[in-house]
């Protein structure tokens, strides 16, 4: 399966020259990253369209936040888009991967090349802040109807900001800030060591 | 001339129908429905993020409570994307051991998806058949992991233990006299093997007795052809998987087509649909239920040849043994190490998706090279069925409304997340 993708990573960075970053396969997996989200429409026309990629189905969006990435090391764009697309007719993934900056981060909407996108994209919106450029309904669709803030974010606390309860002198549900301490029970590391050589997990790992 | 003006009406969260916490928000033309607007997040208690705040193992139980009614297959993907990350393999007695249990659970979801969307459209009594039987399933969930319904059983290496040689008994209580309780028993005088395979010859003729009382039935008929018809090519716009986009008549099954565990290696068909209709989705649920139940018995046939380790010996990975615990320092030393700290992924990202009763269930895990993930995105096939609404019951009646929701098969743990 790995060298079919290999093969389909010369193909894409030959069709798409400049407009990807990178095409790499991991876990004989594809990404292609795009160099600027402004050629995310055209690639994906192209990957639905032509007969090489023929991708009829994006199978998921999922926002990326790349603030702690690493401890911090990460350069580049904080916010990262990613596409699953899936060919039912030639049976293959590919993952299209779109890095944003800016505040609020602006990407086109792929709602014109593939339907499903649109709670996708939606969801993406809620979570991260993403705004998607074309898509005709983007509202909130996980979180509570009035919430503020984009809870996916990496500087959203996981306890929340507000909680809420019945008053019961009031008659209705009130908001207040949350009285939980936020807790660490065990500590986020990131490790060098040998414990995991040989595993296999490095063998496919290819760059280009 | 009287004005007429569109109607809006609020469905939910409440509704029995509504299979959970789905708010619709219809705009009625009389009786046929103009626009549907499902408003989602009542169940949303951001399993992903939780997961990032947590060692990878810590976060499979989260995985039992998003597709509260097909736990295991959840685990599956999951641990997948772990193996898949780690690339380590599983023992090949824990791969048929999952996918036996894959197909148990297969049979657990669309025995509750057949009983439920029966009795909204209104057959009561099989509901009562399908509960039935999947009392027997879910003893099976409980003979092997101890729970009956959030297992936690799948474990990045293999599943937690090997099955259990001998199956818990009834006890008689005041309601149950000893004659009444050697009689619940009579199955259960083996292994959980003796104990699947008892089922799997029974459950062919259980299931020609809901086909009785569905398939030619005239009621059931009328309420279901050509109810939100779609065609192959706007199921692939859509998003559908499984059954809902091979209901539309695409071949399309990832056991078949990107074969995980052992899949290869056993028999089974695909049922396809034709017209893609409720009740094309309905008689591919139901067939699959046949197959699942060959897949079932394949695996049992196996299992009972090939005895073997469940799990990797890799104590980096996988916790020891607590005998060892006892003597061995290196052991202690891993067992506190795991359960403290876990393992760490190596930095990348990988995409595993499995066959999930409802369709494709995938894992996007992206890791830093941290213990915990970086970002988790579960992609549940519900959400992609459930954004379909609008345009599935465009121009159906009120009643319909009920129908469509039955046929999506929506569970509102996965689609919230």
């Amino acid at each position: 399966m790995s060298e079919y993708y290999q093969k389909m990573a010369t193909r894409a960075r030959e069709r798409f020259q400049d407009q990807l970053q990178t095409a790499h396969v991991e876990h004989g997996q594809l990404t292609l990253t795009l160099s600027s989200p402004t050629h995310l429409l055209s690639v994906c026309a192209a990957l639905h369209d032509e007969d090489d990629f023929r991708c009829e189905q994006l199978i998921d969006v999922c926002g990326v936040d790349y603030l702690e990435y690493g401890n911090g090391s990460w350069q580049g764009p904080r916010f990262g888009v990613v596409y699953q697309l899936l060919s039912v007719s030639l049976n293959h993934r590919v993952r299209v991967r779109v890095l944003v900056d800016g505040e609020p981060p602006v990407v086109d909407s792929v709602i014109a090349i593939w339907r499903s996108a649109d709670w996708f994209e939606r969801e993406a919106f809620d979570l991260f802040g993403i705004l998607f450029e074309g898509h005709p309904d983007l509202r909130r669709i996980l979180t509570d109807y009035g919430f503020i803030g984009h809870p996916f974010r990496k500087d959203f606390p996981l306890t929340g900001n507000v909680e809420m309860r019945y008053d019961e002198a009031k008659q209705r549900v009130v908001y207040e800030p949350v009285s939980i301490e936020p807790r660490v029970n065990q500590p986020r590391v990131i490790r060098h060591d040998h414990r995991y050589e040989g595993l296999g997990a490095d063998e496919e790992k290819f760059d280009a | 001339m009287p004005e007429i003006r569109n109607y809006t009406i609020n469905f939910g969260p409440q509704h029995p129908a509504a299979h959970g916490v789905l708010r619709l928000i219809l705009e009625m033309d009389g009786e046929v429905v103009q626009r549907a607007d499902p408003h989602i997040g009542l169940l949303h208690r951001a399993t992903e993020k939780l997961a990032e705040s947590k060692p990878y193992n810590q976060s499979i139980p989260y995985m039992d409570r998003l597709d509260y009614v097909s736990m295991m297959c959840n685990e599956h993907g999951y641990v997948l994307a772990l193996e898949k990350m780690l690339g380590i393999e599983p023992p090949l007695r824990a791969q048929y051991i999952r996918v036996m249990f894959d197909e148990i659970t297969r049979i657990l979801n669309h025995l509750m998806w057949l009983g439920t969307h029966a009795l909204d459209i209104g057959a009561m009594t099989l509901f009562l058949y399908c509960f039935r039987e999947r009392e027997d399933l879910m003893d099976m969930y409980e003979a092997v992991s101890g729970a009956r319904m959030h297992a936690a059983y799948y474990r990045p290496g293999g599943v937690y233990r090997d099955l259990p040689e001998r199956m818990p008994q009834f006890r008689p209580t005041k309601y149950t006299n000893a004659r009444e309780t050697a009689a619940l028993n009579e199955a259960r005088q083996g292994g959980l093997l003796d104990f699947i395979e008892d089922f799997t010859d029974r459950f062919p003729g259980l299931i020609d007795e809901y086909e009785t009382l569905l398939t030619d039935n005239r009621i059931w008929k009328q309420r279901t052809v050509g109810i939100a018809a779609v065609s192959p090519e706007r199921a692939l716009q859509l998003g559908f998987t499984g059954p809902m986009l091979r209901g539309s008549g695409v071949e399309w099954d990832l056991r078949k087509k990107q074969p995980y565990e052992v899949y290869d290696q056993l028999d089974f068909d695909i049922p396809v649909g034709v017209n893609g209709d409720c009740y094309d989705r309905y008689l591919v649920r139901v067939e699959e239920m046949r197959q699942s139940n060959r897949i079932i018995r394949q695996c049992v046939e196996w299992l009972r040849q090939n005895p073997g380790p469940v799990m990797l010996d890799n104590h980096k990975l996988t916790p020891p043994r607590r005998v060892d615990m006892k003597q061995d320092m290196e052991s202690l030393i891993h067992h506190f190490k795991l359960f403290t700290e876990g393992y760490v992924l190596p930095e990348g990202e990988v995409y595993s998706a499995i066959e999930h009763p409802k369709g494709e269930f995938g894992v996007y895990l992206v890791s830093d090279g941290a213990n915990k993930p970086y970002r988790l995105k579960v992609r549940a096939p519900g959400f992609a069925h459930l954004s379909a609404m609008d345009e599935m019951t465009h121009g159906h009646m009120l009643a319909d409304v009920v129908a469509v929701i039955g046929t999506m098969d929506i569970v509102f743990g996965e689609i919230d997340r």
